[in-house]
C-alpha cells in the first residue's frame, strides 16, 4: 500500500506519517500515483491553500479526485476539500465536495478535546474552530460534521492520527478500502 | 462539549523527567517517552510537557524530546519551556507536538501571540498562565508580571490562544484542591478552554475543577505512577465524571 502525504508547509505532518508507518503502509513522495493520497492539515486556511498551490498540489488533488482515486483529507485537509471556507474574510476551497467551512458556535472555541462520534461510537480527537456544512456527512459528533464521504473523497474533522486505538483502527480501514 | 480530560504533566530538564515542589530540589524520575507512554496506556486524555530548565539554560533541545515522544505516543501533546519564537514553536509542531505552550516569552511580547496563532492556528497555542492572588506570575513563577489574570486572559483570547493553562501557584504541589473561585471566574471572562492547574489532591478535587473546566493538569496528585492514573480514573467514574472510555 503506497501512500502519499500532501506536503505543503503546515504542521502535524509528521504524526500522520509515523501513524502509517506503524500500521506497515510504505510512504511515497507522489501524490498523484499513489494508492491512497492525504491532504493533512492543521492552521488557517488561506496559507494552507497557497501552499497547495505553489506546489501544483491542488491540481494534482483535482485530478485524483475526478479520476476516482482515494484522498484522505483531515482535519483542515478535509475543510480545504470543500467549495470555501468562511475563515479569514472567505478563502476559495479545492471544490471537492460541496459545502463550506463555517465558524463553529460551540460554547468554547476552539473545541479541543475527545468526543464520541456517532454512528460509530468511538471517540476520537478534536481540535478545530471551524467545521464542514455539507450534505456528504455520513458521521457526526455534537451534530457538527465528523465523516465527510463524495466519491473517492473521505474527509474527517478529527485526527486520527492522535486518537490512540479508535484512530488506529480508524487509518486502517481507510488503507484496506484503498 | 467534548469530554473532560485529564492531562498528566511531566516536567522535564535537560531531557529527563524532574520532580520539584514549587520548581524547587529538582530529581530525576525518568523517561519522558516511557513515563508519556504509559500515561497513555493509562488512559490519559493528552499530555503536557514542560521544559522547566529551557528558560533557564537550552540544554538538550526541547525538540528531540517532542521528535521521541511523537514516535511512541499517540495520544496529543503540548510542549512548553522556553519557546520564544514563531521559528521555536514550528520546530516542536513539526517534530510532533501538537501544540506548543508559551509563558514568559508572551508576557515580554504579547505579540507573539498573534503570530502563533496566524500561522499554527489558534488550536495549536496554548498560553500558560502562572497566576497567585489573581495577579500574574512570570519566569517560572519568580517574578510579579504586572498584571491582573483576568485581564491577561482576555487579552490573550483576543490575540489569538487557543487554550489557556492556568496554574495557581499558591496551591500548586499542595494538594489541597484546585482554586476553583479562579477558575470559575475565568469560565465567564474567556469563552476558551481552560487547563486548571496546581493543588489536585484526590479524585473530588479533580471532578470540582471540571465542573468549572474543560480540563485538568495532573502533576503530583500522580507521582509519576501511571497506576495511580488508572485509579484516579475509576474513582472519578464513581463520583459521575463522564470520562473517556480509553480502549
Amino acid at each position: 500500500m503506497k501512500v502519499a502525504i500532501c506536503r505543503y508547509g503546515a504542521g502535524n505532518v509528521r504524526s500522520v506519517e509515523l501513524a502509517l508507518a506503524r500500521l506497515g503502509a510504505e510512504l511515497v513522495d507522489d501524490v498523484g500515483s499513489a494508492d491512497l493520497a492525504i491532504l493533512p492539515g492543521v492552521g488557517s486556511a488561506r496559507s494552507a491553500m497557497a501552499g497547495l498551490s505553489e506546489r501544483g498540489t491542488d491540481a494534482v488533488l483535482r485530478e485524483r479526485h475526478a479520476a476516482g482515486r482515494p484522498i484522505l483529507g483531515i482535519c483542515l485537509g478535509l475543510q480545504l476539500a470543500l467549495d470555501e471556507s468562511e475563515e479569514d474574510g472567505g478563502v476559495p476551497g479545492l471544490g471537492l465536495v460541496p459545502g463550506r467551512a463555517v465558524r463553529l458556535h460551540s460554547a468554547r472555541v476552539p473545541r479541543i478535546g475527545w468526543a464520541t462520534v456517532e454512528p460509530d461510537g468511538e471517540a476520537y480527537w478534536f481540535a478545530h474552530s471551524y467545521a464542514a456544512e455539507t450534505d456528504a456527512a455520513v458521521a457526526t459528533s455534537e451534530g457538527i460534521a465528523a465523516i465527510v464521504e463524495h466519491g473517492s473523497f473521505t474527509g474527517v474533522q478529527f485526527h486520527p492520527e492522535k486518537s490512540g486505538a479508535a484512530g488506529a483502527r480508524f487509518l486502517e480501514r481507510c488503507l484496506s478500502r484503498a | 462539549m467534548p469530554l473532560p480530560r485529564l492531562i498528566p504533566c511531566l516536567d522535564v530538564a535537560g531531557g529527563r523527567v524532574v520532580k520539584g515542589v514549587k520548581f524547587q530540589g529538582l530529581r530525576d524520575v525518568g523517561d519522558p517517552v516511557e513515563l508519556g507512554a504509559a500515561y497513555s496506556e493509562a488512559g490519559a486524555d493528552e499530555l503536557v510537557f514542560l521544559d522547566i530548565s529551557a528558560t533557564v539554560d537550552a540544554g538538550v533541545s526541547a525538540v528531540d524530546v517532542a521528535a521521541r515522544v511523537a514516535e511512541q505516543v499517540t495520544i496529543p501533546f503540548t510542549f512548553g519551556g522556553g519557546i520564544r519564537t514563531l521559528d521555536d514553536a514550528t520546530a516542536v509542531l513539526e517534530a510532533g507536538a501538537d501544540k506548543i505552550s508559551v509563558n514568559s516569552a508572551a508576557l515580554a511580547r504579547p505579540e507573539l501571540i498573534e503570530e502563533l496563532a496566524r500561522v499554527l492556528g489558534s488550536q495549536a497555542v496554548v498560553v500558560a498562565i502562572d497566576t497567585e492572588d489573581r495577579r500574574v506570575r512570570s519566569h517560572a513563577a519568580t517574578r510579579d508580571a504586572a498584571r491582573d489574570t483576568l485581564e491577561w486572559a482576555r487579552e490573550c483570547e483576543q490575540r489569538g490562544a487557543g487554550e489557556l493553562l492556568v496554574t495557581s501557584i499558591d496551591r500548586d504541589g499542595t494538594q489541597n484542591g484546585y482554586d476553583l473561585e479562579l477558575l470559575a471566574q475565568l469560565r465567564d471572562a474567556v469563552s476558551l478552554p481552560v487547563i486548571a492547574s496546581g493543588g489536585a489532591g484526590n479524585a473530588q478535587h479533580i471532578a470540582d475543577a471540571l465542573d468549572v473546566s474543560e480540563a485538568a493538569l495532573l502533576a503530583s496528585i500522580l507521582h509519576e505512577r501511571p497506576a495511580r492514573l488508572i485509579t484516579l480514573r475509576d474513582e472519578l467514574r464513581d463520583l459521575g465524571v463522564n470520562l473517556r472510555d480509553a480502549g
